[in-house]
């Protein structure tokens, strides 16, 4: 229910700094037709068992690590309801930043 | 675990959209929303002024494009997207008059305006979203159906030949003609941009998955079926000989840019005829007007937009 409450709640996920990029998803305006979750080069994606308020799973991010921004899932989605973007960190920061996280971990 | 390395900049369509209107009719696996992706992208890559751009759409479907893009737009009777772009297109010749409509819309009730649309070169960008049946009126028969398809006006199979929209196009006239599947996302928005770029008719067909009509009553499953069927059995083929792109039920799907020729244009040949005929005597059109705004983009008139 807790994992439910977060995906519905908040429209952004995926917030890490090891990857690329990051996506974006409307959880609201989702009609889970899949596009996203099967085209997504890097296979980032997966579609969630939680229902937005029409009845559809809505996808959520699985691999988030693995983004790269190409912003194909937005490309894809009929709905506007996802989108990626490379993140504009520079390269060094990020992989230092990457590797704190890391330790900690 | 996670840190917020810099603010989310906004899906890249959404400046394009009417978010109030959102989420829109289109049903869940239908491809439209995909091609109004595409067409933000190049919108986007050609740097085009949204001040001198306007979107025509019948009435369908892909009609309602017109009610959820946030340009200048006009939803138009059914079948007269194209009489109605081009009279904006004469009366104001600095537009850039995008017509957005379906195959039924665009080939059958419109067959007419289509055909002499391409044959007068009017600079007009057609955007045809084919999904093979008449989508909202519940899954007719439409003049793009191939054959065995089986449609609610044809339980048994259809039998009529179908049209082959780039073979007509093109023979009618038209100096770009291409055609993608909402699987070529890159590609299509790559087309549409060289349309911005093409002076006379632009044609690019989009073939999209109907699911609930098309789909279901042809055992073909949802709209990430009918995309991955679109992915193994679409080839692409520039420049092929646009009387062999014409469509199966189950077989290959050409794709590509087929044509991409010059010819004058509908204004550059009005121009000449009324110059040699009249002489002197014949003021340009839009030279009396003073289309500063669309020649040259230096208008400071309120009353001008």
């Amino acid at each position: 229910m807790l994992a439910n409450l977060r995906e519905l709640t908040l429209p952004l996920v995926g917030v890490f700094v090891a990857a690329k990029g990051r996506v974006s998803i409307v959880v609201e305006r989702c009609k889970a037709c899949g596009f996203c979750v099967e085209f997504c080069p890097t296979k980032v994606l997966a579609l969630s068992s939680a229902f937005n308020s029409k009845g559809y799973h809505p996808p959520h991010v699985v691999s988030p690590e693995k983004c790269s921004g190409c912003d194909l899932c937005g490309m894809y989605c009929p709905d506007f309801a996802i989108y990626g973007h490379k993140l504009q960190a520079p390269k060094a920061e990020a992989t230092a930043e990457a590797k704190e996280v890391n330790n900690e971990g | 675990m996670t840190t917020l390395v810099s603010p989310i900049p906004g899906n890249p369509v959404e400046p394009f959209l009417r978010s109030d209107r959102m989420p829109h009719i289109w049903c869940p696996g239908c491809g439209i929303g995909t091609t109004v992706n595409c067409f933000a992208e190049a919108l986007i890559e050609s740097k085009i002024d949204l001040k001198t751009l306007a979107l025509v759409s019948g009435i369908g479907c892909t009609g309602r494009v017109a009610g959820y893009v946030k340009l200048d737009s006009f939803h138009t009777t059914h079948g007269r997207a194209i009489p109605f772009a081009t009279g904006l297109k004469l009366a104001n010749p600095g537009l850039n008059v995008v017509v957005y409509s379906g195959d039924g819309d665009l080939s059958a009730i419109g067959g007419n305006h289509l055909i002499h649309a391409a044959r007068r070169n009017i600079d007009l960008k057609v955007i045809c979203v084919n999904n093979l049946i008449y989508a909202m009126t519940g899954g007719q028969t439409a003049p793009t159906t191939p054959g065995h398809a089986t449609t609610s006006t044809s339980p048994y199979g259809t039998f009529e030949p179908s049209f082959n929209l780039p073979h007509l196009v093109e023979a009618a006239g038209a100096v770009y003609v291409a055609r993608w599947t909402t699987f070529h996302v890159r590609q299509l928005a790559r087309s549409i941009t060289e349309a911005f770029n093409k002076k006379g008719f632009s044609f690019i067909e989009v073939i999209s998955p109907c699911p609930t009509l098309y789909q279901r009553r042809n055992k073909m499953g949802d709209g990430l079926e009918t995309m991955k069927y679109y992915k193994e059995k679409s080839k692409t083929k520039h420049g092929a000989p646009t009387s062999e792109v014409g469509l199966t039920l189950n077989g290959e799907i050409i794709v590509g840019k087929f044509v991409d020729r010059d010819r004058p244009d509908y204004s550059t040949l009005l121009k000449a005829q009324m110059h040699e005929s009249l002489g002197d005597k014949y003021v340009d059109y839009d030279e009396e007007q003073g289309y500063a705004c669309s020649a040259d983009g230096g208008c400071e008139e309120d009353s001008c937009h």
